[in-house]
């Protein structure tokens, strides 16, 4: 049982996904960039999210994270321990603070002029803030505000452990590599403890033994913290290797929702990877790849 | 790329069209401002025209120009990193030397030989930049948030120090916490509206609030006196035993109480110390927060707004309280000046100290507190020192500023200290955890 593992839950397992969207529609102006996208995310499972460039992934995100609000749909989280949460009426900065959805970015978000361990003690500020009576304790010198940040600092070691980040621990983050930049944000984002964590393009610039690195940490963080894992992600091979469930949007339109195996010999996703005009500039060796393989970035 | 080339090698071509253009800028400037000149003449105004002045200045302009750009080539700048660790750790030592050095001068400033009424003076009205500065550093400096209207909240806690003291008799230990109080309350309703502004816009919008308060006291006479200002503001006294020369026979003064002869600086002193010691406050206050969940949410804030939203921070909270609490400072700032002035007026509160203080943030290196004290040694005391210069003090004003950004363009301490590092947190627990252990 890993340290900081949430409470587990009663034997009968619950019937309902951990999150549920329905409907899920997002205009800009003209711009249908999601249309009426609707999935289930289990927990304790990698639900991976796929589909080309503009497919409008990142918008799902952002609806899912209160940066945006959707034009239509439903967003329900069932929490474990405070029911179902609908998050389309939830103010931004109250989804990850109330119902534990954590999130990383596609181009990357840290603190920069901060260092690693910083970053990890400002992803557990409501609970910090909690402790100390909004810093009050803290300024009055009170044990208890200590006895808390030796709290968060345990949490945050183990974190750095499990990114392989300790030595690290007292660098700025910006003077961090990339790899190790992404790495930092997702032990940020666990360090939150959240019971959904999204992922947007994790895997994105890193080398292929970091890539790997990176599915050993998903799929570990998948079996022993049992929260659920949304994940966005352009390599059709990373997806198939560890995702539970697939979902493939294409140009804002759901195309299809399945098991790796369902969705790699779907005929739509394979046209929506192989687009008519895309593989007359593929070279054929690698179209046939692709096709092999089910399809590919 | 095969555009005609005038002369020589095509950097020096670059050069040229460079100086060009700079001397154009410098002509178009220089006409009005040099070339042409007002002077009284027997039927009134008349305009005198000084075109050879004009052209020596936009000459100059073109030959400084070309100079550096020469310069430049002969020996290229050489490429600068982010600051390297071994830069960082010389400054950081230097720091922690000369914190504790500079209080321990401070504290014995007053009887130093050379500590005379005028030097005194002069580090009084040092101290109160450096707290000004470092009550707004913590909006600026740790939170991000600029705001140009910082006297605003200065003028709030001297008027109430002044309206308070004057009409209801309160006392200046009274006064402090109402004007920290009404001056945070004022940062809190400012901050309610714009917060959601950001950048450029936030800080035009607070420019525009600081502008609003000195409308305000002008033309609210009934209460402020408008612009004549409130004078007779009673002086501060040794709590509760006033610096009176020639105390009535039954009431104590301060010299009697210690039985020593009565000296006017005796008042100066205790001024000195007392805003050494709001000063000193508000550095405690700041570094302690800093390493309080609030403190690091504002630096979080100020290093990336979207992540702290995806952390569950509530933006809008956060700032308010930077806000307010940077307001404080200033509230505490403004009772001082006014009780030390004895007279305030709107004039005292005008765009330019907002502009000083603000200067003296950035130049001092955002967020380093030792830089704010350097800075505002430098940018306040040093015109003092230089009084000869008169109507060229505000020059040498700007000549300074304009070098200090070059020099250092971060500002003069630009280095941050972590709030928390894994290995003094390893050492600290346990340390403490021992005695512990031994307990079977
Ligand atoms: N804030 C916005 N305003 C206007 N258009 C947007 C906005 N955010 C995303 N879009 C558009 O929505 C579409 C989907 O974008 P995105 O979700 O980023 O795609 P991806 O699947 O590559 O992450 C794109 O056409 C993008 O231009
Ligand atoms: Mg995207």
């Amino acid at each position: 049982m890993p340290p900081f593992a949430p409470a587990a839950r009663g034997g009968n397992e619950q019937p309902t996904a951990l999150l549920k969207v329905e409907h899920l529609t997002m205009r800009f102006g003209g711009l249908v960039a999601v249309d009426d996208v609707s999935f289930e995310a289990p927990d304790a499972g990698i639900t991976a999210i796929i589909g080309p460039n503009g497919a409008g992934k990142t918008t799902v995100f952002n609806c899912l994270t209160g940066f945006y609000k959707p034009s239509v749909g439903r967003l329900t989280l069932s929490h474990p321990r405070r029911g179902p949460l609908y998050l389309e009426r939830m103010e931004g900065f109250r989804i990850p603070q109330v119902a534990g959805v954590a999130r990383t970015f596609q181009n990357v978000r840290l603190f920069g002029g901060m260092s690693v361990l910083e970053n990890l003690i400002v992803a557990q500020h409501n609970e910090l803030m909690h402790a100390s009576f909004f810093s009050l304790a803290g300024l009055l010198g009170l044990g208890r505000y200590r006895r808390a940040e030796a709290k968060a600092v345990e949490r945050a070691r183990y974190w750095l452990d499990r990114v392989g980040l300790t030595a690290r621990a007292d660098w700025d983050a910006a003077n961090l590599p990339y790899g190790e930049q992404r790495r930092l944000e997702i032990a940020r984002a666990m360090c939150s403890q959240p019971v959904l964590l999204c992922l947007d393009e994790p895997a994105a610039g890193l080398n292929p033994r970091e890539s790997s690195d990176l599915n050993r940490l998903l799929i570990g963080i998948r079996d022993e913290q049992r929260i659920g894992i949304l994940l966005i992600e352009h390599d059709m091979s990373v997806v198939m290797g560890i995702s539970d469930k697939i979902v493939v949007l294409d140009h804002g339109r759901q195309i299809a929702e399945g098991e790796p195996r369902q969705v790699r010999a779907d005929p739509a996703v394979i046209r929506a990877y192989l687009g008519e005009d895309e593989d007359e500039d593929l070279p054929p060796e690698v179209a046939r790849d692709l096709a092999r393989d089910g399809g590919g970035a | 790329m095969s555009g005609a080339r005038l002369f020589g090698p095509a950097w020096l071509t670059e050069g040229v069209k460079e100086a060009l253009l700079q001397a154009l800028v410098a002509l178009i400037l220089a006409v009005p401002l040099i070339g042409l000149k007002t002077v009284q003449e027997p039927g009134g105004l008349g305009l005198q025209t000084r075109w050879p002045a004009v052209a020596i200045a936009v000459a100059c302009v073109f030959v400084g120009r070309l100079l550096l750009v020469i310069a430049r080539h002969v020996w290229p700048p050489r490429p600068k990193a982010a600051q390297s660790p071994v830069v960082a750790a010389r400054i950081r030592r230097f720091v922690r030397l000369l914190g504790p050095a500079a209080i321990a001068f401070a504290l014995l400033l007053p009887f130093l030989p050379f500590a005379d009424r005028y030097v005194l003076d002069v580090s009084i009205l040092v101290l109160t930049y450096v707290m000004l500065g470092w009550g707004l550093n913590i909006v600026v400096g740790l939170a991000g948030l600029l705001d140009l209207g910082y006297v605003a909240f200065y003028a709030v806690g001297a008027y109430s120090y002044a309206l308070f003291a004057a009409n209801f008799g309160l006392s200046f230990w009274a006064c402090l916490p109402i004007a920290g109080a009404l001056a945070a309350t004022f940062g809190i309703l400012l901050g309610f509206p714009v917060l959601r502004l950001r950048g450029d816009y936030l800080a035009i919008v607070t420019l525009g609030f600081g502008e609003m308060i000195r409308v305000i006291l002008i033309n609210w006479s009934s209460l402020t006196n408008g612009p004549r200002g409130i004078s007779g503001i009673p002086r501060p006294d040794f709590f509760g035993v006033p610096f009176n020369p020639s105390p009535a026979p039954d009431a104590s003064a301060f010299h009697t109480l210690f039985g020593i002869a009565y000296s006017p600086i005796q008042r100066v002193i205790f001024l000195y110390y007392l805003i050494l010691v709001l000063a000193l406050l508000t550095n405690l206050f700041t570094l302690r927060i800093r390493k309080l969940p609030v403190g690091r949410a504002w630096e979080a804030l100020r290093e990336d707004e979207i992540a702290c939203r995806s952390l569950g921070i509530n933006p809008t909270n956060t700032k308010l309280t930077a806000f307010a609490i940077g307001a404080m400072f200033a509230g505490f700032a403004g009772s001082f000046f006014a009780t030390r002035q004895g007279f305030i007026s709107p004039e005292s509160f005008t765009f330019l100290e907002s502009a000083i203080i603000l200067a003296i943030v950035v130049l001092g290196g955002m967020g380093s507190q030792v830089g704010i004290v350097i800075a505002a040694i430098v940018l306040i005391g040093g015109p003092e020192l230089v009084r000869e210069l008169e109507e060229y003090r505000m020059l040498a004003f700007g000549g300074l500023m304009v070098l200090i950004m070059v020099w250092r363009p971060r500002g003069l301490l630009a280095f941050r200290e972590p709030t928390i590092r894994l290995a003094d947190f390893d050492r600290t627990a346990r340390a403490r955890s021992e005695p512990a252990a031994t307990v079977p």
